[in-house]
């Protein structure tokens, strides 16, 4: 059973790389700016979930901390972006 | 890579919900480089995200449950965040789209 739990951990990693790469080609291939932003909001969370997949393959729990943190930060930057793109400045006087 | 035994209860659901999970996420992604329009892109990756992000979570509970002997519940906290932000982040975003799209009419969101 822990044969099947291993191939199912290594496909699940593959699967958020290959997800990080196709969203980095949308970063590159985008046309418009909001393409961009949408892009690196699923690449932010993909490289989150194989934060956590290391976590669970390793067993240990400083990677939950890690991806917590990604998770805040990168809210905090697809949020400041997309404000940015809606009013061309983050904090407004 | 994995030393460490999980018991039969554990290894089973949390293997088959990193299946669903990586699949779920990874469909998303590739319907962001699928689609045809910006507003059609908006919708794939919500679902890789939030339907993916908790799949994988609810796996980690499992197997760091199983591990440590005690019921672990702290991998919540990123479900909760998760499932907070990303409607918020997707709405601004298609926000500053509509705001786009109506000062620059001839670039236009295709």
């Amino acid at each position: 059973m822990n044969a099947f739990f291993e191939f199912a951990a290594n496909f699940a990693s593959v699967c958020f790389g290959a997800a990080m790469i196709v969203a980095l080609i949308r970063i590159f291939l985008g046309p418009s700016a909001q393409d961009r932003v949408l892009a690196f909001d699923t690449f932010y969370i993909n490289g989150m979930l194989t934060l956590l997949m290391l976590g669970i393959r390793s067993g240990s729990s400083v990677y939950f901390d890690v991806a917590l943190l990604i998770a805040v930060f990168g809210f905090i930057g697809t949020t400041a972006l997309a404000k940015f793109l809606l009013r061309g400045e983050v904090i407004e006087p | 890579m994995s030393e460490f035994a999980l018991p039969l209860w554990a290894a089973l659901p949390a293997g088959l919900l990193l299946l669903c999970g990586g699949l779920l996420a990874f469909i998303g992604s590739l319907g962001l480089l699928r689609m045809k329009t910006f507003y059609a892109r908006m919708h794939p990756p919500t679902m890789g995200t939030t339907l993916g992000t908790g799949c994988v979570l609810v796996a980690s509970m499992l197997v760091s449950s199983a591990l440590l002997l005690r019921p672990v519940i702290h991998e919540l906290l990123i479900t909760l965040f998760v499932l907070i932000t990303t409607p918020v982040s997707a709405m601004t975003l298609t926000r500053a789209a509509l705001h786009r799209t109506r000062m620059h009419p001839d670039n236009r969101v295709e």
